[in-house]
């Protein structure tokens, strides 16, 4: 499986001119390389003023964490763009076509081990408490809306690779939960227009508290996301592998 | 040596051990691991200055953390793509038969 993935210009044979490319290539990207190395020894490190002014102005972010606050308060935009960015992989790699039944579907005929069954049932709760926690953390100390998201997909993940359960991405449901994130952190960035005259520029009172809401919502949407990609990539990748298919080279032919 | 000297050049030698990779190496999944490789060596350069005297930046660990998942969205869909183009192959050569 998948060793014809090479792009035919260069899956040719090699001469000695494609030879002469690669090794003159490698000298420069090696000289490139030092060249940066050389640049990181002698330059004199800047004064680290936007790193100042982000501490100085921690208390007006509403949280106590500052990458948490350079985040969500003070470039907000970045995050509002990169949840904008999982959502349209999301819709890039949303299933075809329609199986007609519910968000989450059981799949009774699969059988499962007992061991396995277990497992999630220890590991699944726990995760969910993991990501919580590390959603709530996120204010005072390293945590946050990804890495709770990242969790929570790893407890989904986890469930789907037991294969009793299925989702149906293409409900209404489903897709309100991807878009959830975006929606809400667009709103709260519309709403606070008439408090402080700018999208996004939360009112100092309000800030932790709209910052947790946003996370909250960009947490359950990232985890639903990350789990839409790899559940699509596993079947996807399962269809593909047919009896005839087995001849499998691996990738070592490149 | 101080450290973030010894993080910085290991985040400069990913991001060439991944250039070369990604202009030379003809699979597409290697190359998208590739990629990866360069990427995080990126990564570990923007984390590595900013630490300073007695304060840590944290914008630059914000874009670190903005870029990751970035990354991982950009992964999730090349190997997408690349898994379609396989299966297109495997059509096409069906077809040929």
């Amino acid at each position: 499986m998948f060793n014809k993935l090479e792009f035919e210009e260069n899956a040719k044979k090699t001469t000695r001119t494609s030879r002469l490319i690669k090794g003159l290539s490698a000298v420069t990207i090696g000289l490139l390389g030092s060249m940066l190395v050389l640049s990181v020894i002698s330059a004199e490190k800047a004064a680290p003023e936007l790193a100042q002014t982000a501490l100085d102005s921690i208390s007006l972010s509403g949280v106590e964490n500052p990458v948490t606050a350079v985040l969500l308060n003070f470039r907000s935009y970045d995050t509002l763009l990169e949840i904008a960015v999982l959502l349209i992989v999301a819709v890039a790699m949303m299933p075809e076509s329609s199986r007609n039944t519910s968000l989450t579907a059981a799949n009774s005929r699969v059988p499962t081990h007992p061991v396995l069954i277990g497992l999630i049932r220890c590991v699944i709760p726990l995760s969910v408490i993991l990501s919580a926690y590390l959603l709530w953390t996120g204010a005072y100390a390293p945590g946050g809306a990804f890495q709770a998201g990242a969790v929570l997909a790893g407890a989904g993940v986890a469930l789907l690779l037991v294969k009793r359960w299925q989702l149906n991405y293409l409900r209404l449901s489903a897709r309100a939960f991807m878009a959830l994130g975006l929606a809400v952190f667009v709103i709260v960035a519309a709403t606070v227009i008439p408090a402080t005259g700018r999208a996004l520029n939360y009112p100092a009172d309000y800030a932790g508290a709209l910052i947790l809401i946003i996370e909250v919502a960009a947490t359950l949407s990232i985890a639903f996301v990350l789990i839409l990609l790899v559940d699509q990539l596993l079947n996807m990748a399962n269809k593909q592998v047919k009896p005839q298919d087995t001849q499998t080279e691996g990738l070592d032919k490149s | 040596m101080s450290q973030d000297l010894i993080y910085c050049t290991t985040g400069i030698g990913l991001f060439a051990l991944g250039l070369y990779g990604v202009l030379f190496v003809a699979h597409i999944l290697r190359k998208l691991i590739a990629i990866n490789i360069s990427g995080i060596g990126v990564f570990l350069v923007l984390l590595a200055t900013a630490k300073h005297e007695g304060v840590v930046d944290p914008v630059p660990h914000a874009m670190v953390l903005t870029g990751i998942v970035v990354a991982v969205a950009g992964t999730a869909l090349c190997l997408w793509l690349t898994v379609n183009i396989h299966c297109r192959q495997i059509t096409q050569q069906g077809e040929s038969k």
